[in-house]
């Protein structure tokens, strides 16, 4: 069905679509409207769920654990200091293996007291064992939340995955969202390690030395299983539903001398400057990653590098940057770029490649780069 | 296929650490005569080693005199376990 909605809405028709048993959410701007709307979902009874409005995002994640240990399908949302408020709880859901999935709103951490859209807050959990996947569009927020949830609970992977999407930009925009019927595209879930009110246990108890390690190794070889299944589940989405996504969103790179990395909003931005510099004769391409946990392998050999990254990590640099100069053997001109919401054109972009100095950081706006 | 270790999960046994009885030092002597079954031992006792007749079970009773220690009637002393 062709209609029209905000990032937030499609987010919430999706996981209207995947029904799970428990939604346990606290609000917070600009994640606050997924959670209304699943909350009128369940009162009008278009949704038979569980919500449980909880008194905060660390409560929020702990019922989520607490229901999702029982078998039963989990979902939750947040952003920014909600997020970390439940960090200890965001540890424990991918170490206790369950499938939660969760939208995160990316949004600035205060202070100063900013709602506006960053990656820092999702790129403060990129450790914990959740998988990470980043959209540009209401039509991907809705498709990837989808896939979110059979790529969780596929029994090679059994971790969590966050759906990150823009605060604002894409959270409040509106645009053209077609709805699928997903059939059987979502299999029942069946967790192996199901709480059995028959047989009492502690579980993620008391682990020692000698064997702590171990759970440690599982979840990295599930991370790693997790590419695999990810790529499966975007085949067999486009199969069934005529979209195609993938780790990489490429965009004219075939030939490209230049690429643009950078994620979400200003991923699908860079397209334009990528438009842009090709009618000035320069061969810009566009590499938007979608998934940053599992990192993905960029093939950028022999082409100049441009990396706009909507985050920091101080005294180190911008994260995108700094990975791929580890794992692509790129030398990039790092962008830090779009903080708190600062806007970030197609002509900036465009101006970024033209200027590219690599092997060196730029602060977008910032007079006094040292 | 390797087995799979994805998460610690405990089934708790009788007497998983053995008979705790052997740890003790002191062992609670109750003066049935001075007892009024008010069962606040009970109730205390952090190993529940104190049944609903008020009577101590030694194999799992550590010692540590916290009955004693409550009993508002003095009606529990600890004795020195002989070697």
């Amino acid at each position: 069905m062709l209609t029209i909605a905000t990032g937030n809405k499609a987010v919430a028709a999706a996981v209207r679509q995947v029904r799970p048993s428990v939604i346990a959410a606290y609000p917070i701007t600009p994640q606050t409207e997924i959670v209304e709307q699943m909350a009128e979902y369940v009162t009008r009874g278009e949704l038979d769920s569980q919500f449980i409005p909880v008194e905060s995002e660390h409560s929020a994640m702990a019922a989520c654990i607490g229901a999702s240990i029982t078998g039963a399908r989990t979902f939750t949302a947040t952003s920014s200091h909600g997020l970390l408020y439940m960090h200890e709880m965001v540890n424990w859901a991918a170490g206790a293996r369950l499938p939660i999935v969760m939208a995160n709103v990316n949004r600035a951490v205060g202070p100063g007291w900013n709602v506006w859209a960053e990656h820092t807050d999702a790129f403060q959990e990129r450790d914990t064992g959740w998988l990470q996947v980043y959209v540009s569009t209401v039509q991907e927020a809705y498709d990837t939340t989808l896939m979110a949830f059979r790529i969780a609970e596929n029994e090679s992977v059994l971790l969590p995955v966050m759906v990150n999407l823009d605060g604002f930009l894409l959270s409040h925009s509106m645009q053209s969202l077609e709805t699928v019927e997903i059939s059987d595209f979502i299999p029942p879930l069946r967790l192996p390690h199901a709480i059995d009110p028959e047989n009492p246990a502690g579980y993620g108890t008391l682990t020692g030395p000698d064997a702590y390690f171990k759970f440690r190794w599982d979840m990295e070889r599930s991370m790693r299983d997790s590419a695999g299944v990810i790529r499966e589940t975007e085949d067999e989405f486009a199969r069934r539903f005529h979209r195609k996504y993938g780790f990489v969103d490429e965009y004219r790179c075939e030939d490209a001398d230049v690429v643009v990395v950078a994620m979400g909003t200003l991923g699908k931005e860079a397209e334009v400057a990528a438009d842009l510099l090709r009618a000035e004769g320069v061969k810009a391409g566009v590499m938007r990653i979608r998934w940053l946990r599992p990192f993905p392998r960029l093939d950028l050999a022999g082409r100049d590098v441009v990396v706009i990254d909507r985050d920091y990590s101080f005294g180190f640099g911008g994260v995108i940057a700094k990975s791929l100069a580890a794992t692509a053997r790129a030398e990039p001109f790092s962008v830090i770029a779009g903080l708190g919401g600062q806007e970030v054109t197609y002509d900036d972009i465009a101006e970024f490649v033209r200027t590219r100095s690599p092997g060196t950081e730029y602060w977008f706006g910032v007079n006094d780069n040292v | 296929m390797t087995t799979r270790m994805r998460l610690a999960i405990s089934r708790p046994t009788k007497g998983s650490s053995g008979k705790t009885g052997s740890w003790r030092v002191f062992r609670p002597v109750v003066d049935k005569e001075k007892c009024n079954a008010c069962g606040i031992c009970a109730m205390l006792c952090p190993e529940a080693a104190i049944d609903e007749e008020l009577e101590v079970d030694l194999e799992y009773c550590k010692g540590c005199g916290i009955c004693a220690h409550e009993c508002p009637k003095s009606a529990i002393s600890m004795k020195r376990e002989e070697k």
